[in-house]
Parts: C-alpha cells; structure tokens; sequence
C-alpha cells in the first residue's frame, strides 16, 4: 500500500531534512511528491493535487523553520493549514433568514443520501432552532421515495408533504411551500429525485423547482466516499444551480473523503455538514481542520513526525 | 455529451509532438488516475507500457494504443463462474450503490431467460426498503418474501429458502442492508445471514455478488476487501456506469483480488443491466 511506503519515505526525507534550517526547493519537490500520493489516495482530484502541491510548494521555499519545529513538520503544517484554509478555515454555519420562510432544497447524485440527510436536518434544526419543519417529497421516480420520507417523517414526528399520484415535482414543490405558508412552517426541507449531472432533462428539472420556490439554501449532496468524479459533479450541479453548500455523507466509514478538497477548491462553496451514520441523529457540523487531518491521514502522518 | 476531458484527442496531441516521451506518460497517468485507478495501478500501467514500448521498439500510435488496451484488458479478464441453477444469490454492498435496483434487473433478466425467481427482502433496516423491492417485485413480475421493518434478515432469508424451494424457484435472489464494511456488528449480521444460506441452502449454488457504485474512489478496495473476508464474494456487479465516472477502482480491485465483474448497470430501469465486457470497459476509459 502506497500509505504505509509513505510513512518509510516521509521519515527519510525528515530525518534528512532535520538537520537543515531552511526548507530548500529539492527537499520540498520530494516531500510534495509524497503529499501528492497521499492526497492522491484520499481521491483527491488529479488537477487539485497539482495545483494545491504547486501552491505550497512555492509558498514554502525558503520559508524559515521555526525553532519548535523541524523543516517537515513545518511543510507539513503548511501543507495542513493551506488545506484548512481552503476547506472553508472557521466553521460556516447555515444563513438563516430572519423573517423569511427557510427553504432548503437538497440535491445530488442517486444514492447520495438526500432523504435521509433532508429527515437529519429537519430534526436537528427543529431541536437548534426551534424551527417548525416540513418535509416535500418531489422524488416521483424511485420506488417507494415518497414512502421512504413518510416513514422518516413518522418516525421524528415531523410533518410530511406528498402527492401520491402525481408525476409532477415542480408543482408538488410549489404546493408544498403552499402548505408551508398555510400552516405557518417556518423550514422547509424539499428532499428530490437522484440525477446523474449529464442528464439535461432531470437537470432542467431541478431548475425549474429552484425557480418556482426560490429556496434559501441549496445544498449538493455528496457521498463521502467518491472518487476523482466529485469535481465533474459539484462542478455542473452548481453552474446548473448556484449551489450554497455541500453536505459530505458516510463519513462514518473509513474514506479518507478527499472529495472535500476537490470541490471546495473547484467551486468555491463550504461544506455544511456531514453525515455519521444511518440514524437520523447522525450528522455534525463541517469542521475544516478535522477534515484535512483526516485526508492527510494525519494519524499516519503525526506518528512519523514524533520519531524524526 | 460526457463532460470528461477527452484523452483521445489530448494523446492525439502529445503523440505528434514526437515520440512517446515522459509527457505522454505522464498525459497517460493522469488520465488513469482521473478514471479512479489509483495512483498505484496507474503506474503499475505505465510502466508496464513502457517497457512494451522499448521491446517493440514501437513508433505507431495506433500500435501503441493498441498495447495498451492489452494490457489492460489482460488485468480485468477474469473468467466469471457461471452459477448451475438452483442458486442463491446474497446481493451485499456499502449504502446507496444500487443493490436493490440491481435485484430488480437481475430479477427481469433471469425471467426473461425462463426462470422460476425469487426475492428476499432482508433489508429489514431502511426506511421503506421492503416497500421498494415490493414495488420492483410487482413491475417485474416476480415472488417476493419480506417481513416487517426491524425483524431479523437472516430469519427472512431462512423463510425465503423455504419458500424457494416449495416453488421450485431456480434462483433466489437476496437483497440485504446497506452497510459500511468498517461497522463489526453489521459484518457479523451479513456473515450470520450468510451461514444460514449455507446451512439451509443445500442443494443450491451460492453466489455472492458485491454492488459497486463506480462513482466511488479508492475506498472500494476496503470495501472488497473486507466484504471478501465475511461472505466470500463471488463476482462484482458494477453499476452507474451511465454517468461520467469510469469506474477505474474496479480494475485495482480484479488486478488485486481477482475477482471478477459479472454486469454492469447503465440506468435506472429493470432492463438496465448489461454483461461485463473487458473491452468496452477499458475502451471507455479513453472516451
Ligand atoms: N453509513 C451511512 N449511511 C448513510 C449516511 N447517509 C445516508 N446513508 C445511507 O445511504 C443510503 C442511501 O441514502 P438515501 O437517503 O436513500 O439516498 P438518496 O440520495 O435519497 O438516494 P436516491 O433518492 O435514490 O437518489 C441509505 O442506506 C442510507 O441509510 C451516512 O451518513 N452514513
Ligand atoms: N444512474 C444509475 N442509477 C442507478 C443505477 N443503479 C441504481 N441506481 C440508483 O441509485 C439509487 C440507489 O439505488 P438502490 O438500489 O436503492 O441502492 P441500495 O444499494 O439498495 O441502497 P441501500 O439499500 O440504501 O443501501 C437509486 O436512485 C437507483 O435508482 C445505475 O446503474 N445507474
Ligand atoms: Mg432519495
Ligand atoms: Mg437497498
């Protein structure tokens, strides 16, 4: 496995680079190298690897080490802060609007996990914010969608708008937010239809609701465990839709979740929250640092600075 | 349209340039890479390519292309079994890949070639996840047996192998919960249900299929991995191939394991499901 020559290598090099005050650019190309192959391994994106390592890389040379630190611990915390700074560097909360209905609207691609992240964060936003929430079932396509979100909806006891036999999911949103309006909900969560990106008539589709109920929040969801693709799918959701945010699903699992990096650096929006498990009480607030240490397999890579 | 940067073109490019030097490797790599290889297959290709290149000592790009399809090709050829009816197939895999579906259009396919199916709805945890495999059961025209949310899987999957074998059913086709393969306790619950197959399947043929979502990155080699350990997979089915992700882990994965892909899914409908074939799949990569 390429981690555990990683950790080989990265004590090489230090041990070599300890003995020097300045990081000079030979010593930087080789230890880029293997942060290259470890962001690579956390599937972060090919062209993100390139640019971020070329960035440090120049931000780096000639850096003076400080006194604490050795010259690769001190790349390697460039390398953590940089990563953190882009992954959004304070934690982002939600913008709630004051004196306006909240409508979020949660889209991705299928099997992302959206219905259930929609019952997540309706619960935990009713608990934070004493909001009245509703949740709209405009997935008309799967089996059982909308059976799927009435159950959740049961069992938080949070309301549920759906239409059974109706194939339409623009109008089941604008009724929704009908109902919203009527019965004085002060957030409402549209849960929709998995789509692939490239799927123009499904795309349009999204815009259409975005149009009709014009949302506070739209928020891509993204399972935590993609590959290079994230980038070609945050991308076209938010040209498609202006996106606000991102929620990173099954971080549970043991993803390093370089998909993270790859769409803050792409398109520029935060990630809100994650999700930790299949239990509706399972998701967190978006915490940077935490993150690139999780990506940089920091458990790994602290453990070998200790020993330099 | 497929949004992907096309290598063709980009490779059309490099190889005018001049002979294959290191940016025509190094075009190559990053294509691989981009297709979810793995930084270490990727080299593993490359290198391999190179030193085809220098025995051959090869100037055609036609050529050239053409070995490394090979060698591609070569790494996920992997004769799949065939099963010998009756069998039982138990479907496993992560969250959200697409095991469900992929039950559904196994179903519509084995019926379509004559066969008496069966499903088992063990997916006893998911919201609705009964619901849904009922509603495909219904669309597709096959038996199913289920229980209520929360009952035991491997209870359903005892009586659906009762109920296989009444009705004379020459497949059994096993939907089972999405879970992480790091989750020990949900492990254990697959290789419990996994035993019973075993132990009241006899006479039939046990084949284990993964569902892998070819979206996904370099996680899918745990996945394997630790899914082979606790129910001994049989073949992969590799699904979402309709979209731009190319689904490169699953060549790391055969070239690693050795296990091969059995179909792929391309959609969402029942009859979205095609047999796996190694030149299509590697020909994609390069589109
Ligand atoms: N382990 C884990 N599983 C999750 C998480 N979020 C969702 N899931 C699971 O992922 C699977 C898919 O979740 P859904 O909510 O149905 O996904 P979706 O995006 O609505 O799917 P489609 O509507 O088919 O596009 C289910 O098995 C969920 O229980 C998470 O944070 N961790
Ligand atoms: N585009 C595309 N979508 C697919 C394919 N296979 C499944 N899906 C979709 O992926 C989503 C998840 O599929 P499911 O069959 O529910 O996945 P699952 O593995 O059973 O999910 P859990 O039981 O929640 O773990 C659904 O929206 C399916 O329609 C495929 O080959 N292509
Ligand atoms: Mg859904
Ligand atoms: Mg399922």
């Amino acid at each position: 496995m390429i981690f555990e020559g990683l950790n080989e290598k990265f004590q090489n090099i230090f041990s070599q680079l300890k003995r020097k005050g300045k990081l000079n650019e030979k010593d930087i190309q080789e230890v880029s190298r293997e942060i290259k192959l470890a962001l690579l391994e956390a599937d972060v994106n090919f062209k993100v690897v390139k640019q971020f390592t070329k960035n440090i890389s120049e931000r780096a040379v000639g850096q003076e080490v400080l006194n604490s630190l050795t010259p690769g611990q001190q790349f390697i915390k460039i390398v953590k802060d940089e990563m953190t700074t882009l992954l959004g560097g304070e934690i982002e909360r939600m913008d709630f609007v004051d004196g306006r209905r909240n409508v979020f609207m949660l889209v991705g691609l299928q099997g992302a996990g959206k219905t259930t992240t929609a019952g997540k964060l309706a619960n935990l936003l009713r608990k934070e914010k004493k909001f009245k929430p509703l949740l709209v079932a405009c997935d008309v396509y799967r089996p059982a969608a909308i059976k799927q979100l009435e159950i959740l909806g049961e069992e938080l006891n949070i309301d549920v708008y759906s239409e059974h036999d109706v194939k339409d999911p623009v109008g089941i949103a604008k009724r929704g937010l009908q109902k919203a309006v009527a019965g004085q909900y002060d957030l409402v969560i549209m849960d929709t239809a998995g789509r692939l990106q490239i799927d123009e008539t499904l795309m349009a589709e999204l815009v259409n609701i975005k149009e009709a109920i014009e949302p506070t929040e739209i928020l891509l969801t993204v399972d935590g465990m993609t590959g290079q693709e994230s980038v070609n799918v945050a991308n076209e959701f938010n040209r498609l839709l202006n996106i606000s945010g991102v929620i990173l699903t099954k971080l549970d699992g043991d993803t390093r979740g370089g998909a993270a990096l790859s769409i803050t650096y792409t398109i520029g929006k935060a990630i809100k929250y994650i999700g930790t498990g299949e239990k509706l009480t399972d998701i967190e607030l978006f915490y940077p640092d935490r993150m690139a240490s999780r990506i940089l397999g920091m458990g790994d890579v602290l453990s070998f600075i200790d020993k330099a | 349209v497929k949004t992907k940067d096309n290598f063709k073109e980009k490779i059309e490019n490099v190889m005018y340039m001049g002979s294959f030097d290191d940016d025509f490797f190094d075009e190559l790599e990053e294509t691989l890479i981009l297709s979810d290889l793995g930084a270490q297959t990727s080299v593993k290709i490359t290198e391999a390519l190179r030193k085809k290149i220098k025995e051959t000592h090869s100037k055609s790009k036609e050529e050239v292309m053409g070995f490394l399809k090979e060698i591609l090709i070569e790494m996920v050829q992997v004769e799949a079994v065939k099963p010998q009816d009756p069998t039982i197939m138990l479907v496993v895999g992560v969250n959200g890949v697409g095991k469900t579906t992929t039950i559904a259009k196994l179903a519509s396919r084995y019926k379509s070639q004559g066969k008496k199916v069966v499903i088992a709805a063990a997916d006893t945890f998911r919201a609705a996840a009964a619901e849904q495999l009922d509603e495909w059961a219904q669309r597709v025209g096959v038996d199913i047996v289920k229980s209520t949310t929360g009952a035991d899987p491997g209870a359903v999957v005892f009586d659906a192998i009762g109920a296989a074998k009444a009705r004379n059913a020459d497949i059994l086709l096993c939907d089972t919960a999405g879970r992480l393969h790091n989750k020990v306790n949900l492990m254990n619950e697959l290789q419990k249900i996994s035993r019973i197959i075993i132990r009241e399947g006899e006479g039939f043929t046990i084949h284990n299929l993964m569902i892998l979502d070819a979206t996904t990155g370099q996680n899918a080699i745990n996945q394997a991995k630790v899914f082979h350990e606790c129910v001994d997979i049989s073949g992969i089915i590799l699904t979402k191939l309709d979209g731009t992700a190319k689904g490169g882990i699953a060549i790391s994965i055969i070239d690693e394991m050795q296990i091969p892909i059995e179909y792929v899914g391309i959609g969402e409908k029942s009859e979205d499901l095609i047999d796996f074939d190694p030149k299509k799949f590697v020909d994609l990569l390069f589109e």
